[in-house]
């Protein structure tokens, strides 16, 4: 299975600004003094190997978006945030607009930040291709065509040229779509959101955004510890820092780093990737939050390790 | 849980002697620690929680910490951590919990910070 990231940033798509952009280049610079970098090879090889992550790369700024591939020959995405507009165009560099698609899209829930990039999403608009949107909530369309009503955007939503179908999962079973056994789980967040379990090939990967988890529930917490149980990959939501999540962002409906690698090692995961980052958070501090929850699996662990990754946008992962 | 407890003048010094508070205990560690909470009033005395044989704690348990704190504070009473061992120091600033709950590094520096006749009482040790 292979798992492309779109889009990782939580609440609003977040820039790299021109100031943020020359710090970076002046610590390159800095770092490669007295280094003989005279050809874009040499270059490539001083960035990969010695320079910080926060240096060389960016964590992005597009809000959620996550390509799954499992060889079906179609494509399946999580959410639809701003990040699918960028997908969309590498789907239509790939195919074409002659060559129809089928486009599979599971929603976790209909907040702004996890629908923002539909009115841009180009495959939607050509006719011919297939958009099926699964998910819990029985407002999807809803929510889905009224972003795209005036005043708010000029281009409707019954201007959409390809086939646009809604499935309703049930969130108490498993289903069969898009080639996966799919099970969801509802998670505390306003106006409630749903993980995706997805299983093929005996390969398990959970896709849990905008979920807090409230500790005062033993029974919720085994039940979510079941529901990640011996997952190849987690992706989770680690917007806050623990003591912020427990205290002045209670019921703000998400969750830290520390939660994620304590129900990872709960329940035997394999791999952890932090999501949904707080767009008030720069390069460096991601960096450092990955690196400090690297840390904590490793002086907590009882068990088998269990990687730990930061989603980028492009971040490719194979399991 | 046993939490032991040792008085010095207008402080309390309570030691967990579990060394893991995680999911299958901290509803006992909170059980333990409600009767000395609800005497850290503004009058009543000050807590110093000895973490010397604590190894490690998990978010359940931080909750706990956040919640003793909170009412603590509320009752305008003081509370505050000692000892900890490396790993569940780590924790903490991990956590970002160094910032809910001050920390100190020895039980004496703790009770030196919270209250002179404390510390003496406890022969400065």
């Amino acid at each position: 299975m292979r798992v492309i990231f779109w889009g990782s940033r939580g609440s609003l798509p977040f820039a790299l600004n021109a100031a943020a952009l020359k710090t970076k280049l002046v610590r390159a610079l800095t770092a490669a003094a007295g280094r003989n970098l005279d050809t874009e090879e040499k270059a490539r090889v001083f960035i990969d190997n010695d320079l910080d992550f926060s240096v060389s790369h960016t964590f992005g700024g597009n809000t959620p978006c996550v390509e799954i591939q499992a060889g079906s020959g179609e494509y399946v995405l999580c959410d639809l945030g701003s990040g699918v507009r960028e997908f969309g165009i590498a789907a239509l560099a790939r195919h074409g607009t002659k060559s129809p698609q089928t486009y599979h899209v599971f929603m976790s829930h209909v907040h702004w930040d996890h629908i923002m990039g539909f009115p841009f999403f180009l495959p939607a608009y050509l006719p011919g291709n297939r958009v099926v949107i699964y998910g819990c909530h029985d407002v999807i369309e809803s929510a889905l065509r009224r972003q795209q009503d005036e005043p708010c955007f000029p281009v409707s939503f019954d201007k959409l040229g390809a086939n646009i179908e809604f499935v309703a999962l049930d969130p108490h079973s498993t289903s069969n779509a898009a080639g996966f056994r799919v099970t969801p789980l509802r998670q505390f967040h306003s106006g409630d959101s749903y993980g995706f379990r997805f299983e093929r090939d005996g390969k398990v990967l959970v896709y849990s955004t905008d979920a807090e988890h409230k500790l005062d529930d033993p029974r919720a917490s085994d039940e979510f510890v079941d529901f990640l149980r011996d997952a190849d990959l987690v992706i989770f939501d680690a917007m806050y820092s623990f003591a912020d999540s427990v205290s002045v962002k209670e019921d703000w409906g998400h969750s830290s780093n520390v939660v994620a690698v304590e129900l990872c090692q709960r329940a035997n995961a394999k791999h952890l990737c932090l999501f949904h980052h707080e767009p008030a958070f720069d390069d460096e501090r991601i960096t450092r939050i990955w690196r400090e929850t690297q840390r904590l699996e490793e002086i907590t662990r009882l068990g088998e390790p269990l990687k730990v990754s930061a989603a980028y946008d492009g971040l490719v992962i194979d399991f | 849980m046993n939490l032991a407890s040792v008085s010095y003048a207008d402080a309390t010094v309570l030691t967990p002697d579990m060394p893991r508070i995680d999911h299958a205990n901290a509803e006992e560690f909170k059980t333990a620690l409600k009767p000395h909470l609800d005497r850290c009033t503004a009058h009543g005395p000050r807590l110093v929680l000895d973490f010397s044989r604590v190894e490690y704690i998990s978010s359940v348990g931080l909750r706990v910490l956040m919640l003793a704190a909170r009412q603590v504070k509320a009752q305008g009473g003081s509370v505050v951590l000692a000892a900890l061992q490396d790993v569940v120091r780590e924790i903490f600033t991990i956590s970002r919990f160094n910032l809910v709950i001050e920390c100190f590094p020895e039980v004496c520096d703790a009770l030196a910070g919270k209250s002179s006749a404390a510390l003496a009482a406890a022969g400065g040790k």
